[in-house]
């Protein structure tokens, strides 16, 4: 769960970092309807000739309505307040201070009335928070592991006090340290490859309804936070990592404990 | 052949304590020769246990040097131990069956140690559990043998191998006469084959079945050789030595 939490929110996080990285948004602010419409061709004409410009879109005003929906209602909101006119802009190079300076300077004379915003700049506290939240679940599973294999220490202590006497008598009639190991491996295995298949599967059925979930909210941002092909190897490869560290740890401990003896 | 290739084991001024507490063993030295019967006496608490387990390489002495089979066993690297045990058979005096396996698994485990493939045991094992009369109590668990039935599969997991050296503390303590003469026989066997027999008994009608074997005594953890017998053994009449 956490791993395949941690990639999706990672995927999340990338994906819109990079889809913000080189998008800008030219908002004209005028109380005029006419003036801002004019504002905003005139910045449209000369943002396109622009070699830094990769293309552009006048968001309709009507798209502009229905994003404000929520929160001006259905009735026409320019009778409550006057909406901005918004150029929705992708740059070639990124949407660097120094471009996004330029292109201010470029609208000036021809539309007074605009402001240009990186789209990264406003959504980066929501970046920065996903960021935080995909590291999370990373330490979350650095955690996991570190209680597993002390849960794999404290079990196989467990079973080396309880076949104490086995493992002397092996010990004396000439087993090696290596061979005693073995058949705690063995043990440790087999019960870490039933508990690693179980877990996979109930940890992909609840990764995959955590994203039917996320795609169900029908937001581009969240949505955006599925796991590809290979996210899903990753979370297969999770109880192979398992298994072997249960053997590692079963190991490790039970030769650390052999060598007390001669 | 010189006489230090000879012995198969040596203690030299071997002594053995637990903490600070005074020496359960003090000052030991005696020097066991390929194919000898011995036997190692002394009352109950003298240190015969402590002793033996020296022998099988289960502790170090606190101080002395013991050599086996050629080598300085003090000084070995603890992974090359095992090698050495696999060269003894050892009877415990508790018997140390493993309770989860059969007598037939306890009797073949120093053969599965050892590598043996599971075709080459099955039936060795089984000739053994006949020679000691459990062929019937094969797939039987130690909880639900008798006291002289976990001793004799104790003694068969001990000489299914033919060690060069068979340990063993107190043999006969839980078998009627008859299976104690029987299980000497077998000790007899085996030591006519060449394997070294080290018996701890406290039963002195034991030491007389034996006519050719040595004797040692324990007391109060001092090892008695006044002849110096069991540094330089007689000769045994016709052996050829």
């Amino acid at each position: 769960m956490p791993q395949g939490g941690g990639l999706a929110l990672a995927n999340l996080a990338d994906r819109a970092r990079g889809e913000l990285a080189g998008s800008a948004t030219v908002q004209i602010v005028d109380p005029d309807p006419q003036s801002r419409s004019q504002q905003a061709d005139a910045a449209a004409t000369l943002l396109v000739q622009d070699p830094a410009v990769a293309g552009l879109a006048i968001v309709p005003p009507e798209s502009v309505a229905d994003l404000l929906e929520p929160w001006l209602g259905t009735d026409d909101p320019e009778q409550a307040v006057p909406l901005p006119a918004l150029i929705d802009l992708r740059l070639r190079d990124g949407a660097d201070a120094a471009t996004l300076d330029r292109l201010r300077s470029l609208l000036a004379d021809a539309a007074p009335a605009a402001r240009i915003d990186a789209q990264a700049q406003w959504l980066a506290p929501v970046l920065d928070a996903l960021s935080a939240l995909g590291w999370m679940a990373f330490g979350l599973i650095g955690l996991l592991a570190f209680t597993s294999a002390a849960a794999v220490w404290l079990a196989a202590r467990n079973a080396l006090g309880g076949n104490r006497d086995t493992i002397e008598i092996v010990h004396l009639l000439g087993g090696s340290d290596a061979q005693i190991a073995r058949i705690f491996q063995r043990s440790i295995l087999a019960d870490a490859v039933i508990g690693g298949a179980l877990g996979l599967v109930i940890g992909m059925a609840a990764v995959w309804l955590m994203g039917a979930q996320f795609a169900a909210l029908d937001s581009g941002l969240v949505s955006s936070g599925g796991l590809q092909g290979s996210d899903w190897l990753v979370l297969a490869l999770v109880p192979v990592g398992a298994v072997a560290l249960a053997v590692l740890t079963a190991r490790f401990t039970v030769l650390a404990s052999l060598r007390k003896m001669l | 052949m010189s006489v230090a290739e000879q012995e198969i084991v040596s203690f030299d001024n071997v002594g053995l304590r637990y903490g600070t507490d005074r020496e359960i063993l003090s000052n030991v030295s005696f020097t066991l020769f390929p194919g000898r019967f011995y036997f190692l006496t002394g009352a109950s608490g003298a240190g015969k246990t402590s002793l033996l387990r020296l022998l099988y390489l289960a502790q170090r002495p606190s101080r002395g040097a013991i050599r086996m089979f050629g080598t300085d066993v003090i000084t070995l690297p603890r992974e090359r131990l095992p090698a050495y045990r696999r060269r003894m058979g050892v009877v415990f005096q508790d018997f140390r069956l493993v309770d989860h396996l059969s007598a037939f698994d306890n009797v073949a485990l120093p053969l599965r140690v050892s590598g043996v493939r599971e075709a080459d045991l099955q039936g060795p094992v089984a000739d053994m559990l006949e020679w000691v009369g459990l062929a019937h109590r094969a797939d039987a668990r130690p909880a639900t043998l008798s006291g002289g039935e976990q001793q004799r599969v104790a003694i068969a997991r001990a000489v299914i191998g033919r060690p060069d050296m068979l340990v063993a503390d107190e043999p006969t303590g839980n078998v009627d006469p008859e299976m104690a003469l029987k299980l000497i026989r077998l000790f007899e066997a085996l030591n006519r084959l060449g394997t070294t027999v080290v018996v701890a008994t406290h039963d002195v009608h034991l030491l007389s079945k034996v006519p050719d074997s040595l004797i040692m005594r324990l007391d109060k953890g001092v090892l008695s050789d006044p002849t110096g017998a069991l540094r330089y053994p007689p000769r045994r009449i016709g052996a050829g030595e």
